[in-house]
């Protein structure tokens, strides 16, 4: 009966299958060091950034809140490591412009234990006081949003919600830190159903794991509840799977209309890695400070799934895990979605999943590939997820025409998921001309 | 068919006396004065509003920056009004981090342009301020005034920029800004980082090291935020005098209104090849 599927559009429309390379799937999580320096930056998430709340030169202890979130839409930091706060100045950062950091200099002989908790009965807590927990221990998105969780959280009543999707698809190749999380703590993230579907009001709960991590499925499975509120599903293996519409599609059978929320269709999202993380620390009310973060690459001498105190600088990551190239080509995130990165001084932050690492010479060949104008083929109209058309879409982002592209192509629901730039057969950066384009909309519509 | 063909042209000649709207003649006659290139330099949606607000008298002909001493004069004498005298204005670049001074510390490839390069991890130079040097400024200028100079800095054509503002927007990391020519103090640099990290990611930086300040008339500098901030409202009492203890010749001097001048003791940079990728 598997091929009946076919016909009742088992998964959602279009897509690409990409190259796996899940070759860290089977390495467990090992714990990195840490590096003699970390650094915090203040806006690791969406929304305003935290305000720091130590002063240079102050002891701070390991899980010590060091900054505190300014408004709703923002989150505290928290210290990764016990040592002395050397500097709050400007660093690197991923996306470009520096940012404000705390600097810390982490004690040596230190035993580098969680001195900052305060543990708390959570069922116990009205929805209002569960959200503020979450934000006290400054979880954003993990998939790579890095949205604040707690606000994500705050549905409005208006819209009741009956399914919690869980994302355990981990569409992008390469990373593996999520299907880890899932084999080595599956209780974390049944606890972590429990909170969300705790603030929800009890919807059934779907986990969404793709079919390339059977080891996954099966580690949930077995911890799964009895009353059967939660349950598993194997969902075909195909890019952009993990994508939150995309899933809500193959699991729930409905689509997100454009302009709107997932939870006007009684739907909420929320990635395995981040509810992992709520059920670990939020009964022990501790702070997030660390990640599962994949590093792999063809640079990369020991690749695996390391456990990075948030604030590793990259450079220390790097010399860590043997990638001593010349001329590296390092990405933050996947390579579907992930960002480049200029500086090895950048500090890794709460939104990194992982981290590809290339040399130099074996990218070259790509990075020579000319450009070539577009040949009409319609490859990336046939893969789009969303239903958009690329082409055009490129087009007229090479005349600047980006209002049209909004309001005539519908460039505000395509979620950058660069299966067109993959299949363009002329080499067409369609996705970074997209990426430029709202970019200086944003700015026009804030001006 | 002929019957019905005059019948129509009579009802249209009858429309047109009819519906007719009287519009001053000399806003046709003041447009065609104007220099129509419609890029707004004036504050007015373009050169049909501009003719409409000048013969309404709500602005002077002078405000169009674009045309001519002698197309402004001509409007003036059309409208029996003042031609009026603005300050010329420029556009003007706060970077001096060309590719001989400013290092690399990762190489971009992708779409050629700056706006592309920005949204990449802020594009390849150490400097996360500095000039990017794909040449966006030069592409979108319409009036040919934007070149890049040998060191990939873009260069302003004194005669030829009309201060349209075209570059000012384009800029992704908003290094150009419109000045009038009497703002001859200038500072080249916007990088905020403290001095040593400013001047490891160029040689030109602004260490804010405050010897202008000291060497300024009262009020006129000021250091903040690891710059220095030239008060343009005191700048009657600016001289050159700041300038000629800067170390890295951030701080300059524009003799004439496209070429600055740097003090005695700036660094001599003689280097004119790019730079190498550092890590």
């Amino acid at each position: 009966m598997k091929f009946l599927n076919y016909f009742r559009g088992e998964t959602f429309a279009r897509g690409i299958h990409p190259p796996q390379h899940k070759e860290t799937a089977t390495m467990p999580i090992r714990r990195l060091p840490f590096a003699p320096r970390l650094i915090v930056h203040l806006s690791q998430q969406v929304g305003r950034p935290a305000r720091p709340l130590v002063r240079v030169g102050q002891e701070v202890v390991r899980g010590q809140p060091i900054a505190a979130a300014e408004g709703f839409i923002s989150v505290p930091h928290h210290a990764p490591a016990s040592g002395v706060v050397e500097a709050i100045r400007l660093h690197p950062t991923a996306n470009g412009p520096w940012g404000e950091a705390i600097v810390i200099r982490v004690h040596p002989g230190s035993t580098q234990e969680v001195l900052w908790e305060q543990p708390q009965y959570l069922p116990a807590l009205d929805a209002d006081e569960l959200i503020e927990a979450v934000q006290d221990t400054g979880i954003v998105g993990l998939g790579g949003g890095v949205f604040p969780t707690h606000a994500k959280l705050k549905v409005p009543k208006e819209w009741p919600v009956d399914t919690l999707v869980v994302n355990g698809c981990e569409c992008e190749p390469y990373l593996t830190s999520d299907h880890r999380i899932m084999v080595e703590q599956p209780a974390d993230i049944i606890a972590g159903i429990g909170i969300v579907r705790q603030l929800l009001g009890g919807p059934r709960a779907i986990i969404g794991i793709e079919d390339n991590k059977p080891d996954a499925v099966e580690a949930i499975r077995a911890r799964l509840p009895d009353d059967g509120s939660v349950s598993v599903e194997a969902v075909p293996t195909k890019y952009p799977q993990g994508a939150g519409e995309m899933l809500i599609k193959t699991l729930a059978g409905r689509e997100v209309p454009p302009d709107s929320r997932s939870y006007q269709i009684g739907a909420y999202v929320q990635n395995v890695a981040t509810l992992a993380y709520m059920g670990a620390l939020m009964p022990k009310g501790r702070g997030f400070i660390e990640r599962v973060i994949t590093v792999v690459g063809t640079a990369v001498d020991r690749p695996g799934n390391y456990l990075v105190p948030i604030g590793t600088p990259l450079r220390f990551l790097l010399d860590y895990v043997g990638a001593r190239d010349q001329s590296l080509e390092v990405v933050f995130g996947g390579p579907m979605m992930g960002q480049a990165v200029g500086s090895l001084d950048t500090p890794v932050t709460k939104g990194v999943s992982g981290i590809l690492v290339f040399r130099g010479r074996d990218v070259a060949e790509r990075a020579a590939r000319k450009t070539y104008p577009c040949i009409k083929c319609g490859e990336c109209v046939e893969c789009c997820p969303m239903g958009l058309n690329p082409s055009t879409l490129g087009m007229l982002a090479a005349k600047r025409q980006y209002e049209l592209m909004s309001e005539r192509y519908f460039l505000g629901t395509c979620f950058e998921c660069g299966s067109c730039s993959y299949v363009c057969p002329a080499n067409i950066p369609l996705v970074q001309q997209f990426r430029v384009a709202k970019r200086i909309l944003r700015e026009k519509a804030a001006a | 068919m002929a019957g019905l063909g005059v019948v129509l042209a009579l009802l249209l000649a009858l429309a047109n006396k009819k519906l007719y709207v009287y519009e001053d003649p000399r806003i046709g006659e003041v447009e065609e004065l104007l220099p129509k290139s419609n890029c707004g330099a004036c504050g007015q949606a373009g050169c049909r509003d501009f003719a409409e607000k000048v013969v309404g008298g709500a602005i002077i002909p002078a405000q169009c920056t674009v045309s001519t001493p002698q197309q402004r004069q001509g409007i003036a004498d059309l409208l029996g009004v003042a031609a009026g005298t603005m300050e010329k204005k420029l556009a003007r670049l706060a970077c001096g981090g060309g590719h001989h001074v400013a290092f690399l510390r990762a190489r971009y490839a992708g779409l050629a342009t700056c706006r592309a390069a920005a949204v990449v991890s802020g594009g390849g130079k150490e400097c996360a301020w500095g000039c990017l040097g794909l040449g966006d400024c030069a592409s979108v200028c319409t009036f040919d005034a934007i070149h890049m100079d040998l060191h990939g800095l873009p260069r302003v054509d004194a005669d030829k920029c009309t201060a349209c503002n075209d570059c000012v927007e384009v800029c992704p990391k908003g290094l150009f800004s419109l000045e009038p020519v009497s703002h001859q103090l200038w500072v080249a640099c916007k990088n905020q980082a403290d001095g040593d990290t400013a001047e490891a990611a160029c040689e030109v930086a602004c260490t804010a090291c405050g010897k202008c300040v000291m060497d300024a008339p009262p009020a006129l500098l000021k250091l903040d935020g690891n710059l220095v901030v030239i008060n343009y409202a005191l700048n009657v009492w600016a001289t050159r005098q700041p300038i000629e203890r800067c170390p890295t010749g951030a701080i300059v001097w524009f003799d004439k209104p496209d070429t600055p001048v740097k003090g005695a003791a700036a660094r001599k940079i003689l280097r004119n090849d790019p730079l190498p990728l550092t890590h």
